[in-house]
C-alpha cells in the first residue's frame, strides 16, 4: 500500500505540493490527471524518493520513504517507474537494458536475469528486439522496453510519468494496451497521463490534480459523468 | 638531386628524441586523465560554490603558459629540495596541465547525460556508483573521447616545451641536428613527419571507436 499524507514539496519559492493526500491499496490502478507543470510528475518523483520533500510522509507498505533511515535503494526494488522520454539506456542492448538492474541489484546470474528479461519483453512484444540497441527502436518500442525493465524488478507498484506524451500518436495505442494488460493482471498502478480514455476505462480511480493538491479523486463513472469540484468540471469539459 | 648529411645515427638521435616524447606524453595523459576524472566527477557532483578552489587551481593551470610554469616547478623543487629529475618535474607539470583541461571534458560528459536516464537507473535500485559505472562513464565516454583525443594529440605537441627543462625530446633533437647538420628545412619535415606518425594511430583509433558506436547506438 501507498500512502501520501499532507506532503508539500517546494522547488526553490515555487510550491508545487500544496498538502497532497493519497493512498493506493494493492491491486489498485489510479490515473492522476490534470493540467501540464502542476506538479503530477514530482509526486511519483517523490514516491520512490528521486526527490525530497519538504513535510509530510509518504508510506510505501509502512516504510516511510524520506525517513533517514530508510534504505532507498533497496526500496526501489519494489517501486517501478517508468518517464515520459529518455528511459532506454543507449549503449545496452534490449536484452543488456532489462537485465541490467537483476543482475547489479538483485544478484542474479547472467542466465538468470535474462529468462526472466525474456519473459517480460515477449510479455510487451519486444521478443523479436532482444539484439537490437534503443537507437533502433521506435519510441513506442521503447517505452516498451522501459515497461519490460522495470517489470523485470518484480516490482509491487509501477509508477507511470506520461508513459504516452512524448510518442508519436500511432504510437500511443501500443504503450496504452501494454498498461491496460498490466492493469487487468491485478499490478498496483499510478499513471499520471493525458489519455483521457485510459484514464475511464482501466483505472479502479482518477484523481484530479489542480494548484498543488488532489482536488478529487473518485471511480471514472462517478469523476467522469458527474464531478464534484468546480474546477474538475471546467478541466473535464475543456479536454472533451 | 636531392642530398643530405642525415645519416641512418641522426635518424637513430631523432628517433629515441620521439620515445622521449612518448613517454613524456604518456605519463601526462595518463596522470592528466585520471586526475581529470577524479576532478570531473567531483565538479559534476558538488555545487560550483564546493568545487570554488579547485576551479581556481584547475583555471591557473590552464590559463598560465605552459613554459613559464615548467621553468617555475623546476626552480621550485629545487629551492624545497626535492631533487627530482627534469623528467619527473616535466610529466607532473604537464600532468596538472592536462588534468585541468580533461576536468571540463569529463565534466561536461558527465552532465551531457540526461538527468531522467539517471533517475532511471537509480530507480531500478542501481546505486550511485552502480549508476556511475554502467550508465553514466559509458555514455559520457562516447561524448568525451573526440575532446579527449584532441587534448592527447595537443598535449603531445606542448611536450616539446620540456626542452627548457634540458630534457632531449624530439624537436629538441631536431634543434641539435639542425645546428649541426645546418639543413633546417629537411630536417623540420622528418620531425614533423615523426610527429604525425606518432599521431595519426591515436586519431584513427578515435575515429574507429566513434564509427562503432555510431553503428551501434
Amino acid at each position: 500500500m501507498i500512502e501520501v499524507k499532507n506532503v508539500h514539496k517546494s522547488f526553490g519559492t515555487l510550491e508545487v505540493l500544496k498538502g497532497v493526500n493519497l493512498s493506493v491499496k494493492k491491486g489498485e490502478v489510479v490515473s492522476v490527471i490534470g493540467g501540464s507543470g502542476s506538479g503530477k510528475s514530482t509526486l511519483l518523483t517523490c514516491i520512490n524518493g528521486l526527490e525530497p520533500i519538504n513535510s509530510g510522509s509518504i508510506l510505501v507498505d509502512g516504510v516511510e520513504v524520506h525517513a533517514k533511515t530508510t534504505n532507498l535503494n533497496k526500496l526501489r526494488r519494489k517501486i517501478g517507474i517508468v518517464f515520459q522520454q529518455f528511459n532506454a539506456f543507449p549503449h545496452l542492448t534490449v536484452l543488456e537494458n532489462v537485465t541490467l538492474a537483476p543482475r547489479k541489484v538483485l544478484g542474479m546470474t547472467k542466465a538468470e536475469a535474462e529468462e526472466i528479461a525474456i519473459k517480460q519483453l515477449t510479455h510487451v512484444g519486444l521478443a523479436d528486439k532482444l539484439s537490437v540497441y534503443p537507437g533502433h527502436l521506435s519510441g513506442g518500442q521503447q517505452q516498451r522496453m522501459a515497461i519490460a525493465r522495470a517489470l523485470a524488478m518484480s516490482p509491487a507498484y509501477v509508477l507511470f510519468d506520461e508513459v504516452t506524451s512524448a510518442l508519436d500518436p500511432q504510437l500511443v495505442g501500443e504503450v496504452l494496451d501494454t498498461l491496460k494488460l498490466l492493469a487487468n493482471e491485478g499490478m498496483t498502478m499510478i499513471c499520471v497521463t493525458h489519455e483521457m480514455s485510459f484514464a475511464r476505462d482501466v483505472s479502479d480511480r482518477v484523481a484530479f490534480f489542480h494548484k498543488g493538491v488532489l482536488a478529487e479523486v473518485a471511480p471514472p463513472e462517478q469523476f467522469f459523468s458527474d464531478p464534484q469540484h468546480p474546477e474538475t468540471k471546467e478541466f473535464l469539459s475543456n479536454v472533451r | 638531386m636531392f642530398d643530405t648529411a642525415l645519416t641512418l645515427s641522426d635518424l637513430m638521435f631523432l628517433i629515441k628524441g620521439a620515445g622521449m616524447t612518448l613517454a613524456v606524453t604518456f605519463f601526462a595523459v595518463t596522470g592528466g586523465t585520471l586526475l581529470g576524472l577524479l576532478f570531473g566527477v567531483v565538479r559534476a557532483q558538488v555545487s560550483v560554490w564546493a568545487a570554488l578552489p579547485l576551479i581556481f587551481v584547475l583555471d591557473v593551470f590552464r590559463s598560465v603558459p605552459l613554459l613559464i610554469q615548467l621553468v617555475l616547478a623546476n626552480a621550485f623543487q629545487a629551492i624545497a629540495g626535492l631533487n627530482m629529475p627534469p623528467f619527473v618535474t616535466s610529466c607532473i607539470v604537464l600532468a596538472l596541465y592536462t588534468s585541468a583541461y580533461c576536468t571540463e571534458i569529463v565534466r561536461g560528459a558527465i552532465e551531457a547525460v540526461p538527468t531522467v536516464t539517471r533517475r532511471a537507473a537509480r530507480s531500478l535500485g542501481l546505486t550511485w556508483g552502480q549508476d556511475m559505472r554502467f550508465i553514466v562513464f559509458p555514455m559520457a565516454l562516447r561524448v568525451a573521447l573526440p575532446s579527449w583525443i584532441g587534448l592527447t594529440l595537443g598535449v603531445m605537441k606542448d611536450s616539446a616545451l620540456v626542452l627548457w627543462l634540458g630534457l632531449i625530446e624530439l624537436l629538441r633533437s631536431g634543434q641539435i641536428l639542425v645546428t649541426r647538420l645546418q639543413e633546417p628545412m629537411f630536417i623540420l619535415i622528418v620531425v614533423g613527419a615523426i610527429y604525425f606518425v606518432m599521431s595519426f594511430p591515436i586519431a584513427r583509433l578515435g575515429g574507429q571507436l566513434e564509427k562503432r558506436w555510431r553503428e551501434n547506438d
